[in-house]
């Protein structure tokens, strides 16, 4: 895994969408098995109907990251291991 | 200096490998074959790489793939191999890629067949794939040239980033002299935009395709200019008897062999008339023929073909001199007496 | 708080430079194109096996023909189908690099059937990713060797039929047949699980590379919305219920561990190495040059002519070797082409102290005819004042010219004399130079010690030379 370590300040696990990178194809939302993402009815300056994480529910599977043919629209963030 | 007895096709793949050159790619054609047999041997032996493509289009873009990766890397063919290389050659010269390709001319067109001739002399110097771009020719006459100008086309194919063709025929391949080889490997330049596999070449890219309109047009520009560059400093030929010449006798490859001898015959018969060979096709000698228009008043082209080169002769003289075609096609090469005769006409 | 991210992978560029225009932070990929999935999990692989530095990519023609916008690795783009011939090359002349050849159904299964079947067959040591989309993406929407029967694209409007374009290619049951290729397996990009699958298979068949294993090819079933005209989810629907029924997602062939890795250990040789194998070592003799020698003579125009098996080729090499050893110019041309036919064989020989001019002898000063037709075929092209010898065991005439210097040696007979019938071509050879003296005899005698390739007939080609003068000593004088 292509991992960094980063200092956020909101609740893990959790993911981003990178919505002006989004292409709105909706597979993220497709297969996320807990359902929280989301269309989020705006649009990017590409013209696309962006997917939004819609703030609960993620475990951090990263089903989603894989799922998203765009390389760097979603990010997924995780408690460090032994943290 | 080492001197052996050898065919040229043979001094090909030994000045070749003294050139640097690693790699051979080829797929086998009469008459060029003799250059693949020997590459098999020799490539493996010293080290080197030599594979039997499946095609003329793999063997190419085989040598696409060494020469991206900063080696010098050949392949040879005849004319047949040489229409299906075209597509390559192509992506070569715009991927501003060195490479030497060796053309044993055949005679055609279609499957013709595996005599002599000199017809592949549009295909290769004007280029024969698509797009704008050239290769530079060189035209050898003996097997010490073809040694010679093999171990230069490496040397100009790096020097101008640009496919080298050493174009000759199957007379000048199978015929043995002798050769002297250098007893030097040469060392193979660094090309910094190759990608060797290290951090420091890894942001290289080798490609031929700019989708901007305005970058394609830049990027033929810069190759025009090459070119250019090319046909300022890389002229060469060889002028015999041509000073007071009156009758200038113009041919390559082997039908130079010949028009030597017509030459010599006629300056001892005290003919004024002189031979003027071009070694480079591409650049041609065009300003060499200018200055002769000014002081010759004939011209005449012997070549096997239907007469290709001689267009570009009447190009450099620009309508100063009268031209005139000897040529044979099918494979049959003139004997002097018969290139003796037609340079009587014009006496 | 501190969180791990997982992101876009290293081995993408940050921006996309290459792309150009104004947007330079997404790919040109249409909206949930499996290119763009594929393109992760790579540069996710690269990164994690530390392979960046020496990954070459080739991008094919094709929607993925910019695959060097994105990958921050070493890239080569190839001409339509010749991505396996250029990762052969590129592999070949370096051998330490990782190279992937990438490829799309058109590419790899159309265009370039050749390249991609004997890349696999020579089992080059390359990974080969090939996405099939079942169409053509990048030229609009036409019809692929992998469009399903019935799919409609803008080539097979009515949908493909099977009559007029056969079924789709199913490469991969085609490749596995072949013996070299270590791993084949045909994946999908329809559900997490085989998305997860897909990682895996691109990374096993990197490290098969890097184990230098061999030749390792992945299919990617892939969706193409824009191509197809759906949607995105809707794709990946059709993938499994259409496209993986006729192309089976599995291991085709998988003998990775079976495979002991090759040794990829380059020999570099030094420069009197390769002189030696080249058989070029600098022989160190002095020129040896005679002008006043090189001034008796004009310029030997030979032609040496009999049937095959009378060493008439190797009498012509021969007598160039040894002028070449006197420091002459020389030239041989075999006989080639019409004159070849009837079993006859003859070859040019000129020998000069001047440049030779043509090296193709029509008008011999010297001919020698070791049978009956080599007389009757050259007899007449001899120059007046010329020389023809004859080999009298088998010519049955006599030379009718009379302009001419004729001599008759019965050739065949006296070498039978000497146990070795296939001498008489170095008794001609003697009987030559006694009658011409063009060459020293020693020069001669040494030049078929160094050049004669089994040492135990320099003997008797010796002792033919001497017969050979004997006989004009005896004969003619």
């Amino acid at each position: 895994m292509s991992n960094e370590i980063v200092e956020v300040d909101f609740q893990l696990p959790a993911i981003k969408v990178i919505n002006h990178l989004c292409k709105g194809c909706g597979l993220c939302i497709e297969h996320c098995p807990k359902n929280c993402i989301e269309f989020s009815g705006k649009f990017n300056q590409l013209g696309y109907d962006y997917a939004q994480y819609n703030g609960e529910g993620c475990t951090g599977c990263s089903i989603c990251f894989y799922a998203c043919p765009e390389p760097g629209a979603i990010e997924v963030y995780k408690k460090v291991k032994g943290e | 200096m080492a001197k052996e007895l050898i065919k040229g096709n043979e001094a090909v793949v030994k000045g070749a490998i003294l050139a640097g050159c690693s790699l051979y790619f080829g797929y086998p054609i009469t008459p060029a074959s003799e250059i693949a047999e020997s590459a098999a041997s020799y490539f493996p032996m010293s080290g080197g790489t030599f594979i039997q493509a499946e095609s003329e289009v793999a063997a190419i873009n085989m040598v696409y793939g060494a020469s991206s990766t900063g080696s010098r890397a050949m392949t040879a063919s005849s004319g047949p191999g040489l229409s299906l290389k075209q597509e390559g050659i192509s992506y070569l010269a715009g991927a501003e890629l060195p490479c030497v390709i060796v053309d044993v001319m055949r005679a055609g067109p279609g499957l013709g067949n595996i005599w002599p001739e000199q017809s592949d002399y549009n295909q290769i110097v004007k280029g024969g794939g698509h797009g704008n771009y050239k290769v530079i020719v060189l035209a050898p006459n003996s097997a010490q040239e073809m040694c010679d100008f093999t171990m230069l086309a490496f040397d100009l194919a790096d020097k101008y980033r640009n496919p080298v063709i050493v174009l000759t025929d199957a007379y000048i391949g199978q015929m043995m002299e002798p050769v002297e080889f250098p007893n030097k490997r040469k060392e193979v330049p660094y090309r910094d935009y190759a990608l060797y596999g290290d951090k420091k070449t890894r942001h290289n890219l080798i490609t031929s395709i700019l989708m901007n309109t305005e970058l394609l047009e830049k990027h033929n520009i810069k190759l025009g200019k090459k070119y250019q560059e090319v046909e300022e400093n890389e002229v060469k030929f060889e002028a015999m008897y041509t000073d007071d010449a009156e009758l200038i006798l113009m041919g390559y490859g082997i039908v130079s062999r010949m028009l030597q001898n017509v030459v010599e015959t006629l300056r001892q018969e005290g003919k004024k008339v002189g031979l003027l060979r071009p070694i480079t096709l591409f650049p041609f000698p065009n300003q060499k023929i200018a200055e002769l228009a000014d002081t010759a008043d004939k011209f005449l082209v012997a070549e096997l073909s239907d007469g290709q080169m001689i267009n570009d002769v009447r190009l450099a003289l620009n309508g100063k001199k009268e031209v005139h075609l000897f040529n044979r096609m099918g494979g049959a090469v003139p004997s002097v007496e018969e290139l003796l005769e037609a340079a009587r006409k014009y006496i | 708080m501190k969180a791990q991210v997982l992101a876009k992978p290293k081995a993408f560029y940050d921006k996309f430079e290459r792309k150009g225009g104004t947007n330079l932070e997404t790919t040109h990929y249409c909206p949930g194109c499996g290119h763009g999935n594929i393109h992760k999990i790579l540069a996710e692989a690269i990164v994690d096996f530390g392979i960046q530095d020496r990954t070459v990519l080739v991008s094919p023609v094709g929607c993925s023909v910019f695959a060097y916008y994105y990958f921050d690795i070493g890239n080569v783009q190839a001409a339509h189908g010749r991505a396996p011939a250029v990762a052969t090359g590129l592999k070949r002349s370096n051998k330490d690099s990782i190279v992937i050849s990438y490829q799309g159904d058109g590419d790899l299964a159309a265009i370039g059937g050749a390249e991609i079947l004997n890349a696999a067959n020579r089992g080059e040591n390359i990974t080969v990713i090939f996405i099939n989309n079942a169409i053509y993406g990048m030229t609009g929407g036409q019809m692929a060797p992998t469009t399903m029967v019935g799919q409609k694209t803008k080539t097979s409007p009515f949908g493909r039929s099977s009559e007029n374009e056969g079924h789709p290619i199913r490469m991969c049951e085609i490749i596995s047949t072949l013996e070299a290729p270590v791993y084949v397996e045909r994946t999908a990009l329809v559900d997490f699980k085989s998305i997860n699958r897909t990682k895996k298979v691109l990374r096993k068949a990197l490290q098969n590379q890097i184990d230098n294993k061999g030749f390792s090819f992945v299919e990617i079933l892939a969706p193409c919305p824009t191509g197809w005209k759906m949607s995105s989810v809707d794709s990946q629907k059709w993938i499994e219920e259409k496209m993986i029924p006729y192309f089976p997602v599995k291991v085709f062939k998988d003998i990775s561990d079976d495979i002991e890795p090759r040794s990829i250990k380059k020999k570099t040789l030094t420069d009197k190495e390769i002189l030696d194998v080249l058989g070029l070592a600098p022989s160190g003799k002095a020129d040896t040059v005679d002008k006043d020698f090189l001034g008796k003579f004009s310029e030997q125009k030979m032609k040496i002519a009999g049937f095959g098996g009378q060493g008439v080729l190797t009498a012509g090499v021969m007598l160039a070797a040894m002028a070449m050893e006197e420091n002459l110019e020389v030239s041989w041309l075999p006989s080639y082409g019409p004159e070849m036919r009837g079993g006859t064989a003859n070859c040019s020989v000129h020998l000069s102290n001047k440049r030779i001019g043509s090296p193709l002898t029509t008008n011999p000063n010297v001919l020698i005819a070791m049978n009956g037709p080599s007389l009757d075929a050259f007899e007449d092209t001899v120059e007046k004042d010329g020389l023809i010898i004859t080999n009298s065991s088998i010519v049955d005439r006599k030379v009718k010219r009379d302009d001419v210097k004729a001599i008759e040696i019965p050739l065949t007979e006296m070498a039978s004399k000497m146990g070795m019938t296939a001498v008489a071509n170095m008794i001609c050879i003697g009987a030559y130079l006694e009658l011409t003296k063009v060459i020293d005899t020693a020069t001669a005698k040494d030049t078929i010690k160094q050049h004669l390739k089994k040492k135990e007939f320099v003997d008797i080609n010796l002792k033919a030379i001497d017969e050979g003068v004997k006989y004009i000593r005896e004969n003619y004088s």
